[in-house]
């Protein structure tokens, strides 16, 4: 799971376009917490032990306990300032190598795209670097031994395929829809296993991942020129509409 | 080795949209542009790669591929690049090009940018534009790894001739054997609406508050001769509106000449669907809602006294 700032809570610098990220709340994505309601819905139907996992910055402590609470077993999260800034190819190779230290797995449960950048590169790159099958934007998937039927969304269709565990799944915001954590839950989630470990601890070298590893330079990040010409009609519903359509017959969208 | 541009996609109409921006962009670096073609093709159908320019053509037989899924993709793409050396791939961003470009970026130890939604040259590096921030920002982005991966929304270029000379060459690969076993495939419910191509798109969201009310937006809609879209929790979370409607970052990107926005608040994962329109009218009772800040013209008020109003406004025209 990625801890993402409140996306919904940014604001732009009027002036220079920047996005504000100070001081904003952080959280675990939409999309992770589906993954993470499948992996506790798979607990619930057919007997497994959940772990969560997650690279990032000492706020992680906190986030985490939502995950416990939601139903993980088990939480062990990255944190080491080394990794702060890294791209997708280094948070994938230290992801992997904490699977790997985890130990014995079956699935490898993902969201399509994490919340604020969505490259939907992270399965990818670990089912290369743990040389397993993946199957990714699932909507659907239930277990018998070890083989998964799921059902991909693929655009316009729908694909039902099989494939043998251990692998990389990767859901969309269809499969489930993530629980709210139980008041109980959340007391309970401080006392469950938590680990944490530095890149020290899974034998990476601080020289492959961060910003001096980085594959891609970030030129600029900023909000999209407003062009729009913002005219906004309040008050009686005739006058608003009858306003409304002149502007569109001026502008030669309506005729 | 020689170095050059790559691209690829699941149909010829993709490649064509990306072959022409790779022109541009080879043409100035003095690289050769070459393109994969997944599976048999005739002729005339080869031929036309070249009249978007391309330089060279890969042919990948339909019997090397079966049904394409990503690791099979990947594969192809790594055993080209590989052999042929161009270093720079450029991919149809759909869903399997999307996840093949995370993959084959891995077998390359490669720099990897997803859901490009422009690329222009800054010297002599390609500067890739996405958006971060959940749609918030456009990161505009250079990847430093020799070898570079990008995936580039459908529909981002529009496909032009330029006639070239261009030779095609069979590729006999060795494929691994899939891991993924496909048991069925079937298209979704929903009569596919192609939104992504309408002139005018009426969107509306959670807003409305019964099922029914949907034909009065139905209604505007087909006044406007448009399409109709949805936010996400009318189709995945209410079952409204079939999910081919779906306007946003888990489902369509429209560019609509005219986008008519009934009762959306207007988050980013809706209006990242919506930010190509050339006119954005909105329409909520919450002032503040963050729709009439990317909207051309709003009207601040209840959809229900305002949608049956602006039908009544837009007949009398016509007559």
């Amino acid at each position: 799971m990625k801890q993402v700032v409140d996306l919904q809570q940014i604001r732009i610098k009027r002036d220079t376009r920047e996005p504000v990220l100070e001081g904003l709340p952080v959280l675990f994505g939409d999309m992770d917490k589906n993954a993470l309601e499948e992996a506790v819905k798979i607990k619930e139907k057919y007997g497994a032990k959940v772990t969560v996992l997650s690279v990032g910055s000492a706020k992680l402590k906190d986030t985490i306990l939502e995950a416990l609470a939601m139903g993980a077993d088990e939480g062990c999260i990255v944190v080491d300032p080394a990794c702060e800034g890294s791209d997708t190819g280094a948070s994938a190779l230290t992801l992997a190598k904490a699977v790997e230290k985890i130990g014995a797995y079956d699935l490898v449960l993902v969201g399509e795209g994490s919340a604020d950048n969505y490259s939907g590169q992270i399965g990818s790159r670990i089912a290369e670097i743990l040389n397993i099958p993946q199957v990714t934007y699932v909507r659907e998937l239930s277990i018998e031994g070890t083989t998964i039927t799921a059902v991909r969304d693929i655009e316009a269709v729908l694909e039902v395929v099989k494939a043998q565990m251990p692998l990389v799944v990767s859901v969309t915001s269809e499969i489930n829809k993530p629980r709210r954590a139980p008041l109980a839950q959340i007391l309970r989630a401080s006392r469950k296993p938590l680990k944490s470990w530095t890149l020290n601890d899974l034998g990476i070298d601080p020289g492959k991942v961060g910003p001096v590893a980085s594959a891609i330079q970030v030129v600029s990040n900023l909000a999209p020129p407003q062009e729009r010409k913002g005219m906004i009609f309040e008050g009686d519903v005739g006058e608003t509409v009858g306003k409304l359509v002149d502007a569109l017959r001026k502008e030669g969208a309506l005729q | 080795m020689t170095s050059g541009i790559l691209v690829s996609s699941e149909t010829d109409e993709g490649a064509f949209e990306l072959l022409t921006k790779g022109r541009e962009v080879s043409k100035q670096l003095n690289l050769e542009l070459s393109a994969v073609i997944l599976g048999d093709r005739d002729d005339r159908t080869v031929q036309s790669y070249f009249e978007y320019g391309a330089q060279k053509a890969f042919l990948i037989p339909s019997s090397s591929l079966g049904n394409l899924d990503a690791e099979t993709y990947a594969n192809v793409l790594h055993e080209i690049v590989k052999e042929a050396g161009p270093d720079t791939l450029l991919i149809r961003s759909t869903r399997l090009g999307k996840e093949t470009a995370g993959r084959v970026a891995q077998k390359l130890q490669a720099g990897c940018i997803t859901d490009a939604i422009g690329l222009t040259l800054k010297d002599q590096d390609l500067l890739v534009e996405r958006y971060a921030l959940g749609g918030n920002t456009i990161s505009s982005e250079i990847i430093k790894t020799k070898k570079k991966v990008v995936s580039i929304m459908p529909r981002t270029f529009e496909a032009q001739k330029a006639p070239a000379q261009g030779k095609a060459e069979k590729v006999d690969l060795m494929i691994p054997p899939r891991r993924i076993q496909l048991v069925e495939r079937k298209k979704k419910l929903g009569e596919s609406a192609n939104i992504e191509s309408a002139e005018t798109l009426v969107c509306v969201g959670k807003g409305i508050s019964n099922k029914e009310d949907l034909a009065m937006v139905s209604e505007l809609s087909s006044l406007l001769k448009g399409e109709l879209g949805c936010t996400r929790a009318l189709s995945s979370d209410y079952h409204w509106i079939s999910e081919d409607r779906m306007v946003g970052i888990s489902g369509k990107r429209c560019k609509p000449k005219l986008n008519v926005s009934i009762g959306i608040s207007g988050q980013i994962q809706h209006t990242v669907g919506i930010m190509g329109s050339k006119l954005i009218v909105a329409i909520n009772k919450d002032k503040e809602a963050p729709i009439f800040k990317i909207a051309d013209y709003g009207i601040v008020g209840d959809l229900y006294q305002v949608v049956p109003k602006l039908i009544e406004r837009i007949k009398a025209l016509g007559t």
